[in-house]
């Protein structure tokens, strides 16, 4: 990569589970990437403020406790509204309570504007290599 | 004789003046006349002092130093055009609504043709172009503004206040074009944050100095000294006044007017509206302190199948859908039967602008239980209701109609006032409360203690 792309990295909301996001952040700096590491309960607003003042290429979100879907309530309207609409937005965790088929669950933080979704126990290195590199390869960010 | 101030109001149906003795902080004369907007507006002016003048002496000075409101003539119509529904074009509604705007139409994202040359059939007084937070989105409100600026003479007045960093380029955009463009303050500078002040004052600038004399309004001033904001702004301004007092002089405290119409019912809260409870979430973007919402399908003259629709829901009185289609044909209310079906849908009116203009509570289950989440504000706190209007005033029964704004326990997650004191604007003084207030706010405020009836 000539200019690493940046990414920020946090969890969402009012999830305090903070492992995730760190494991995530440094697999992503290992990789090359400029990571912007919020840590742990970070406010959609905060993400979207941090994306514009950074320029940021991607957001890796986290969540473990299932509340997701709540503490992202009306972030892709104000992703819009901030000019992110182009920035690549994943989602990794436990996302609802309890069991769940991640196939499911898809399709409604598709909904919310995530390029990607992600059930828990997820290989971080693959997401990397596979998933992130080619979505910013088409996007032209790398 | 310098004592007197004269108030007057140019509605769209009548024309209506007060004068004010200040010393005695009295209402000594009243007048109301048809409105003669269409023809000279100076000509009801003139009828209106002429029956002013024969219950009290009132000096050519006096008549120079008095104030005006107005919506004659349409009102003062705005579009509002912005990006996200929930977002800008939301605070872009709520700034025009402040200022005291008919919105007559709103559109979200990038504008169509279809939606452009329906604004250029609406002629809009004001066109508001809302967009992106500071920093944020461009390419909406560029994309809107150069569809704006294919518009012919229909749309003229242009008030930009979205994302600031697009006003070098919207300007390039108009140069060459005759139209009046106005750059301001975005509305939304901020994700979730709501700056509309700087827009109101440049709403009311601009009615005050182009819109008024489009519309042949501001021929007044040869008799009066000026029309200094629409009718609407000048019921909020009081309400502004009355709730917060001024100086020493204690207010209400924090209040809602209920204005019901023949077209429109109007709706002010002056309030916070914080959540009561520490553990409700407030979610959606913030309220401004003073709110004003406008029903466009609420009204007693010309909204009645809309009415009748919300009435199905209602027990109604034998006879009820005859009686309203004798009103559809332009009958007014006077036998006991029609008064009462009169009072049904005003009833109906003030319950219904008041759910949508409270807040609501939106329950969500997760793993520790209940989470309440509240949209818009918390009124049930509120202790003062003030109604105005003809359809509350001439019901015979006030406080019936203004008991549709209370809180029900059927219904807990809309926040409605729970215990308020209701009072009754009689002589039809808001108006004229609102502007004097911007002359003289200690006698205004006493003029409406005064005027003001608790029911």
């Amino acid at each position: 990569m000539k200019k690493p792309p940046t990414i920020i990295t946090g969890t969402v909301g009012m999830d305090a589970h903070v492992i995730g996001t760190k494991v995530v952040s440094r697999a992503l700096r290992d990789a090359g990437f400029k990571v912007v590491e919020l840590g742990m309960q970070v406010t959609p607003e905060e993400f979207i403020s941090v994306a514009q003042e950074t320029r940021a290429d991607a957001i890796l979100m986290t969540s473990l406790y299932g509340m997701a879907e709540l503490d992202l309530k009306g972030f892709n309207e104000k992703r819009q509204e901030a000019g992110l609409g182009d920035v690549l937005l994943y989602i990794g965790g436990n996302l609802v309570i309890g069991r769940y088929d991640p196939k499911e669950i898809e399709p409604r933080f598709k909904k919310l504007g995530f390029d990607r979704v992600y059930p828990p126990e997820t290989d971080i290195q693959a997401v990397i290599e596979t998933d992130l590199k080619s979505d910013l390869r088409a996007r032209g960010r790398i | 004789m310098d004592n007197i101030r004269l108030l007057v109001d140019f509605g769209s149906t009548f024309t209506k003046a007060i004068a004010v003795d200040l010393t005695k902080v009295e209402v000594v004369a009243a007048a109301r006349v048809p409105s003669t907007v269409e023809t000279d507006i100076t000509m009801g002016l003139e009828e209106a002092l002429k029956i002013i003048s024969a219950k009290t002496k009132i000096s050519n000075l006096e008549k120079k130093e008095a104030l005006a409101c107005s919506s004659a003539a349409g009102g003062l119509r705005m579009v509002c055009c912005g990006f996200v529904p929930e977002l800008t074009s939301k605070a872009a509604n709520l700034a025009a609504l402040g200022a005291g705007a008919k919105v007559v139409a709103g559109y979200s994202y990038k504008l169509t043709q279809q939606e452009v040359k329906e604004i250029e059939a609406l002629a809009p007084d004001i066109l508001l172009l809302a967009g992106g937070t500071d920093g944020g989105d461009e390419q909406v409100i560029l994309h809107n503004a150069r569809m704006l600026a294919l518009t012919g003479r229909a749309v003229k007045n242009i008030i930009v206040a979205g994302n600031k960093t697009t006003h070098d380029e919207i300007k390039a955009i108009f140069r060459n074009k005759t139209k009046n463009i106005i750059y301001t303050r975005n509305v939304m500078p901020e994700i979730g944050t709501l700056d509309a002040a700087p827009c109101n004052r440049e709403i009311r600038e601009l009615f005050m100095k182009n819109i008024i004399r489009a519309k042949g309004i501001a021929k007044a001033k040869t008799i009066i000294k000026d029309v200094i904001m629409p009718t609407p702004s000048a019921v909020l301004e009081a309400a502004k006044l009355i709730s917060g007092g001024w100086k020493n002089e204690g207010g209400f405290g924090e209040l809602i007017v209920i204005d019901p119409g023949g077209a429109t019912t109007d709706v002010h809260s002056i309030a916070q509206g914080n959540p009561v409870k520490s553990d409700i979430m407030m979610v959606g973007l913030p309220e401004p302190y003073e709110k004003r919402t406008v029903e466009g399908d609420l009204g007693l003259k010309y909204n009645l199948d809309r009415l009748l629709e919300l009435a199905k829901e209602k027990e109604t009185p034998p006879g009820f859908e005859n009686i309203v289609k004798r009103f559809h044909e332009g009958k007014l209310p006077a036998t006991e039967a029609e008064i009462a079906c009169h009072r049904l849908l005003s009833r109906l009116m003030v319950e219904v602008a008041l759910e949508r203009h409270a807040g609501k509570i939106e329950i969500i289950y997760g793993p520790a239980g209940e989470k309440l989440m509240q949209h818009g504000k918390d009124l049930t706190g509120i202790k003062s209701v003030i109604g105005t209007g003809g359809p509350i005033i001439f019901s015979g029964n006030p406080r019936h109609i203004l008991e549709g704004v209370l809180f029900h326990e059927e219904n807990p997650f809309i926040l409605k006032p729970k215990n308020p004191a209701f009072y009754l604007d009689e002589p039809y003084i808001l108006f004229a409360v609102g502007l004097l207030s911007q002359v003289e706010p200690d006698k205004a405020l006493k003029l409406a203690r005064k005027y003001l009836k608790q029911i």
